[in-house]
């Protein structure tokens, strides 16, 4: 179910293809939107993440984000990851572990002179409350640290897109809610369109504005977080979505199971 | 204690390292990175050194260097001698036996580094080179280290195609192996023990030298 690309998109993703891993989506986020892509495993919810990033690309897709082309496959455009403004938050946080925090984090502020890099490194790991643990290494780090570092590091770029795969997976619940938190108290200082990518169903209605059922490669549903939780638009959905309650209300009209 | 064999033994073992060093990044990252059509053949070709006999490896690096062929023809056209029989061409047999010590530790080591730690060097916006200086190196140096310090040891230690492509010539290809094979001809046990035992401690200091800084790095970054 595609919507029409709304006007003030800042990004608009179009994603197709049959093999190896099916693909038939296509949404747009608004500047400092929050959309969630939501599916069970497989279902491409992490390939469209990674496309957008410049990790992967399907076999039809297009990709603009501020009017920039990052990918075109009929026009032959293809951006490499580096050259595409996006700030990335790996399921496994994949933090470099030779590397300190701050370094971590100043990496990825490439063309900044050494010290501006160290300071603003610094100001970014305030940022995610981990003030005075800037010299430890990742493995010197408790899960929800690290993960913090990984959201300072995506956001040292001044990122254009912030991609989000699965970040709270890897930590114990109490984190995972503090995380959680941290991340909505963030958001609205964030100015650009947010993809998150979960399994989780508290993570989309605590953080997205919008929410993208996907399942094998295809989108079932895209539409404001509680029109969809309270109005799936059919029972496979509430099913995946877990609305165990809503779902006669919703075979009743429509007769199909 | 034969001290110009050693000189040129541990010359030839610090030029070959030298010489490996960027050939195995290159290869090693190259064969870590993706499969390819007939990967598992030009790996074989490079593990190659490994079984056949010194002897055999030998041969065919004589025959190859001679001025038979295009190789021995075009070298012998720009320095004025063929290969065989010198330190030049004792370093290049060197280089090539020794391809499978160096290559493939520094193969397991950049296949060792995760998927997401080269997706997250790309996202960050950091170049091919200062991925590759920054994080690949970092993190594959233990491995890289290991292959240079095993050819290095193994060049100490190389008789057969030292022998095969370089003769016995003192200064020029007569290695330290050589000189003790030539000390036992020559019924003097005592100089040929000498530096059997000289050998022996410079290539266990070696190997226990690359075991202690693969154990700090891993101990580092655990």
């Amino acid at each position: 179910m595609a919507e029409s690309p709304s006007p003030n998109a800042a990004l608009s993703v179009n994603l197709h293809q049959q093999t190896p891993i099916p693909l038939d989506a296509e949404f747009t986020v608004a500047p400092g939107e929050i959309l969630a892509l939501i599916g069970p495993s497989g279902s491409g919810k992490s390939t469209a993440l990674r496309s957008i990033a410049g990790l992967y690309a399907p076999s039809r897709a297009r990709i603009v984000c501020n009017g920039a082309i990052w990918l075109d496959r009929d026009a032959g455009i293809n951006l490499p990851a580096r050259a595409r403004r996006v700030g990335m938050v790996f399921q496994s946080y994949a933090l470099f572990p030779h590397l300190t925090a701050a370094e971590n984090v100043s990496e990825a502020l490439g063309d900044l002179p050494a010290e501006a890099r160290r300071d603003r490194a610094r100001a970014l790991l305030a940022r995610v409350h981990l003030d005075g643990l800037e010299d430890r290494r990742p493995a010197e780090l408790s899960g929800g640290e690290q993960q913090r570092v990984a959201v300072a590091r995506a956001l040292a770029r001044r990122p254009d897109v912030l991609l989000l795969d699965e970040p709270f997976s890897a930590v114990d619940r109490v984190t995972r809610r503090r995380l959680r938190r941290e991340l909505a108290e963030l958001r609205r200082e964030l100015p650009m369109p947010v993809i998150l990518v979960t399994h989780d169903l508290d993570d989309v209605v605590r953080l997205a504005d919008r929410i993208c059922v996907m399942r094998r490669g295809q989108i079932l549903q895209t539409g404001p977080v509680e029109q969809v939780m309270t109005r799936p638009s059919s029972a496979e959905i509430a099913e995946l979505l877990d609305l165990a309650g809503d779902v006669p209300a919703v075979r009743q009209p429509r007769g199909s199971a | 204690m034969d001290w110009e064999a050693l000189w040129l033994s541990l010359r030839l073992g610090g030029l070959t390292v030298l010489l490996l060093l960027p050939l195995s990044i290159a290869l090693g990252r190259f064969l870590a990175m993706r499969p390819f059509r007939g990967k598992a053949f030009v790996e074989a070709a490079i593990a190659l050194p490994l079984v056949l006999p010194p002897t055999v490896l030998g041969f065919y690096l004589l025959v190859a260097f001679g001025s038979a062929t295009w190789l021995g023809q075009i070298y012998e056209r720009l320095f004025g001698h063929t290969l065989v029989f010198t330190f030049e061409g004792l370093l290049a047999a060197s280089v090539i036996i020794n391809i499978p010590f160096a290559v493939q530790p520094a193969q397991r080591a950049f296949e060792a580094i995760a998927l997401d730690l080269r997706d997250a060097a790309a996202t960050c916006g950091l170049s091919w080179w200062r991925s590759l200086r920054r994080i690949e190196l970092p993190l594959a140096w233990p491995g890289i280290l290991t292959g240079m310090v095993l050819a290095f040891a193994h060049t100490l230690g190389e008789f057969g195609v030292v022998l095969m492509v370089g003769g016995n010539i003192p200064g020029e290809t007569k290695t330290v192996a050589i000189a003790i094979y030539d000390r036992v001809q020559a019924f003097d046990n005592e100089a040929a023990g000498r530096m059997a035992a000289l050998l022996l401690l410079i290539s266990l200091a070696a190997i226990a030298l690359s075991f202690a800084l693969t154990k700090r790095v891993v101990r580092r970054y655990g």
